[in-house]
């Protein structure tokens, strides 16, 4: 798993590549997050277009990223969801949780200014 | 449910991680030749999956030189898989229903929960082999059963 990180209008946007399950690395997004937060960069959208696949270990990450994020007054929001990701964030009901967005201009508008 | 088996697999392995995508390509291998479709095959990769993970990290607590031994079974009515560790399976963990608004935002949890949402029976068992095996079962329709016939 590769992460291109850029930013859009103020929001930091993570653009994450291959797959996000135990023993891919997953902790490099909870990582990228802590190091966005200590540099004061508190909108995060995690673009998962090119996510290939998503085991509970990497849902775990992602909702570790969020709890750490909104923690320390931070946004958290997710970008370009596969329908295979949006039906485990369903059926965990965490669809409830996370916003996400299947355009990029709406999403980073929606962060606080 | 008919026991009888037309094709059976038998894999053992180390307990290391690195193994998880070389079992999945297996279990969409037979997924497939079970008859089941794309997304069948991708949701019973996921619960092997999880499966297998639980029995690496909690069963045999990622002592490699512990064997997991996974099995597959294509029976006339259904695909049953079995994930045995040499340890203690889920015995004294505490897995609370991640479900609960209470664990939504808790890291962990959730690994058995999809083995159960995407299986239709899920049992968990002292292995008469010794150590602790997870029994899954995927019911096959009729047209699946068909396309098996074919190969």
């Amino acid at each position: 798993m590769t992460i291109d990180t850029r930013t859009v209008d103020g929001v930091t946007v993570l653009d994450i590549h291959g797959k996000i399950t135990i023993g891919e690395g997953s902790a490099e997004i909870r990582n990228t997050v802590r190091d966005l937060l200590q540099a004061g960069r508190k909108k995060i959208l995690l673009n998962m277009e090119d996510v290939s696949y998503v085991d509970s270990s990497g849902i775990g990450e992602m909702v570790s990223s969020f709890t750490t994020v909104t923690n320390q007054g931070g946004e958290l929001k997710l970008l370009h969801l596969t329908k295979k990701l949006r039906e485990l964030l369903a059926i965990t009901k965490l669809l409830t949780v996370f916003d996400s967005y299947t355009d990029e201009g709406e999403a980073v508008s929606s962060f606080s200014s | 449910m008919s026991g009888a088996v037309s094709k059976a697999i038998e894999l053992s392995f180390g307990s290391e991680i690195g193994y998880l995508d070389l079992i999945q390509g297996v279990s969409d291998g037979v997924s497939a030749l079970a008859g089941f479709d794309s997304d069948s095959q991708y949701w019973i990769g996921l619960a092997v999956r999880e499966a297998v993970t639980n029995a690496i990290l909690h069963g045999n607590q990622k002592d490699a030189k512990k064997k997991v031994v996974l099995v597959f079974r294509i029976c006339e009515d259904r695909l049953e898989i079995i994930v045995r560790d040499q340890g203690k399976g889920l015995e004294g963990l505490d897995i609370p229903d991640p479900l609960d608004p209470e664990n939504l935002l808790r890291p962990g949890g959730r690994g058995i929960f999809f083995v159960r949402s995407f299986m239709d029976s899920v049992d968990f068992r002292v292995s008469p082999e010794g150590g602790h095996e997870i029994v899954m079962k995927k019911v096959r329709s009729q047209k699946k059963r068909g396309k098996e016939d074919d190969n």
